[in-house]
């Protein structure tokens, strides 16, 4: 076991604050994730026409006004409902805290895009003349844009910025935030993920031509990592972003306790632009669990990153297979087969539907898993139903991108 | 179109552009800057969609010509009066 740190050194969850497709706050998108209520539904995409998607229903205008919308992003609206919910969740007031001393971190898997599409797509009707190209444009597509708005919406002071890490943004999002409350830069960080990638009929169409765009019948159905019957990603918008505070300065004020971060990590593959390669998966899983002081053997629930596609999901198999193979103690589940891939926002917003098992020891299942791949066998894959396990002490996130960047997140039980 | 007619196409525009704010007692002879919130962003986003409503051209140093309402219908008026 690892020393005992000093509770300035600990860093812990105090806050959440989401938008996923089915659940505009934690209780919600738990209550769906314990339901099995998918969040996927018919959306229709310039050129493309109809494809299948996952979008949020939050009200914007709960916390920006008419004209905040009009000149800001999506993916910038996302977070500062997900970073006004969380402060609420919180429990804190702003108005009582040094703005200057608090960081928002958010993932992002890109940002520009879906902004720079409407802009020639507006122009198009002028005969491409850049005259009538927006002088909104450069504030939207900045890289900074999500995390700028939470900050010019709520008065923060204090750094912000985004890390573009594709689908293992979310993960670095939190995880930047743990490492500037370490090093003192800020006394409380936001930090997590979004996307705004339905937006974008370029991302459905890449995914597409790529031959990874899930197809369905049923949009419930589309999203079916592990299944033999899977055809690809289904692509969502959302966002997660979670109020992180050193545990010294949490429990000098009686915050409500999510989770501890005892372990993270990143790494990368450097093999491909789009494959996943098992061993620096392990590796990253190794790391984390390194940093958390602890064995496979001590993860009880594991949220993997899988996102239904033929090449990814039976990889990521193996590299869990070979870590936790021996030590079948883990549950293993996925969140995406019920919203989809929702990029930058993933990492975060798995991790968070999983938070609350530490309170009622149920383990949500990996919904659409009708027919097994012999590929993608794992031990005590919780499928299609909720399952109530004994213990629930640590549980492990796994986030992974394009051009092979990985991330992995543990959590733990709070005890002081 | 009459002087009306563009008086009222101006307060939609501004209306469309700054939709929170209530434009029901915006005085004509008194800066709109002075009366709501309209900052300079918002303001290009009104010389933009005079150009591409109407293919109007409005020079940088003509925009003083847009601070009121009723300095906008009398330096709009010749440009509009055929539309």
């Amino acid at each position: 076991m690892a020393a005992r740190k000093p509770n300035e050194a600990r860093i812990v969850i105090t806050g959440i604050g989401l938008a996923a497709p089915n659940g505009n706050n934690l209780t919600e998108f738990r209550k769906s994730l314990l339901a099995g209520k998918s969040g996927i539904q018919k959306f229709n995409v310039r050129y493309m026409g109809d494809v299948l998607a996952g979008i949020c229903h939050f009200d914007p205008l709960k916390y920006q006004k008419k004209k905040d919308l009009r000149r800001g992003t999506r993916a910038g609206s996302i977070a500062i409902y997900c970073a006004q919910e969380a402060i609420a969740d919180a429990k804190l007031d702003l108005a009582c805290l040094d703005k200057s001393r608090i960081g928002v971190y958010l993932g992002i898997t890109e940002h520009g895009t879906v902004e720079t599409e409407n802009e020639i797509y507006e122009i198009k009707q002028f005969d491409y003349d850049v005259k009538y190209w927006s002088h909104h444009h450069n504030p939207r597509v900045v890289a900074n844009n999500p995390a700028g708005e939470v900050t010019l919406n709520m008065g923060i002071t204090g750094p912000h910025y985004t890390l573009g890490a594709a689908c293992a943004g979310g993960n670095i999002g939190l995880t930047q935030g743990l490492q500037m409350l370490l090093l003192n830069e800020v006394d409380l960080a936001l930090g997590g993920g979004v996307s705004e990638s339905t937006g974008s009929f370029g991302i459905f169409a890449g995914f597409k031509s790529e031959g990874a765009l899930a197809s369905h019948p049923d949009p419930e159905k589309a999203c079916r990592p592990f299944d033999k019957d899977r055809n690809g990603v289904v692509v969502s918008e959302g966002g997660c972003i979670f109020v992180l505070e050193r545990l010294s300065d949490a429990l000098k004020r009686g915050a409500k306790i999510y989770s501890e971060i005892v372990g993270y990590s990143i790494n990368s593959d450097a093999t491909d632009f789009i494959f996943p390669d098992k061993e620096r998966q392990i590796q990253c899983i190794k790391l984390a669990l390194n940093k958390a002081g602890i064995s496979p053997e001590d993860i009880d629930i594991i949220n993997t990153h899988g996102t239904g596609t033929i090449e990814g999901d039976p990889v990521e198999c193996k590299a869990i297979r070979e870590l936790f193979g021996e030590y079948p103690y883990a549950h293993i589940n996925n969140t995406k087969s019920f919203i989809g891939h929702t990029m930058g926002a993933a990492g975060a917003l798995e991790l968070a539907g999983n938070l609350p098992s530490f309170e009622d020891y149920t383990v949500h299942p990996t919904i659409n898993l009708d027919h097994l791949d012999p590929e993608c066998p794992l031990n005590n894959l919780v499928i299609n139903e909720p399952k109530k396990i004994d213990k629930v002490d640590y549980i492990l996130n796994n986030s992974f991108g394009m051009l092979g960047i990985n991330s992995v997140v543990i959590v733990k039980r709070f005890e002081e | 179109m009459t002087k009306e007619q563009i008086k009222d196409t101006i307060l939609e525009i501004i209306a469309q552009i700054i939709p929170d704010e209530d434009l029901s007692n915006l005085k004509g002879d008194i800066p709109i800057r002075e009366q709501v919130e309209l900052d300079s962003m918002d303001f290009l986003d009104i010389i933009m969609e005079l150009r591409k409503r109407y293919g109007i051209e409005v020079p940088e140093d003509d925009y003083i010509q847009l601070a009121t309402l009723d300095s906008s219908v009398a330096y709009l008026e010749p440009r509009m009066r055929e539309l």
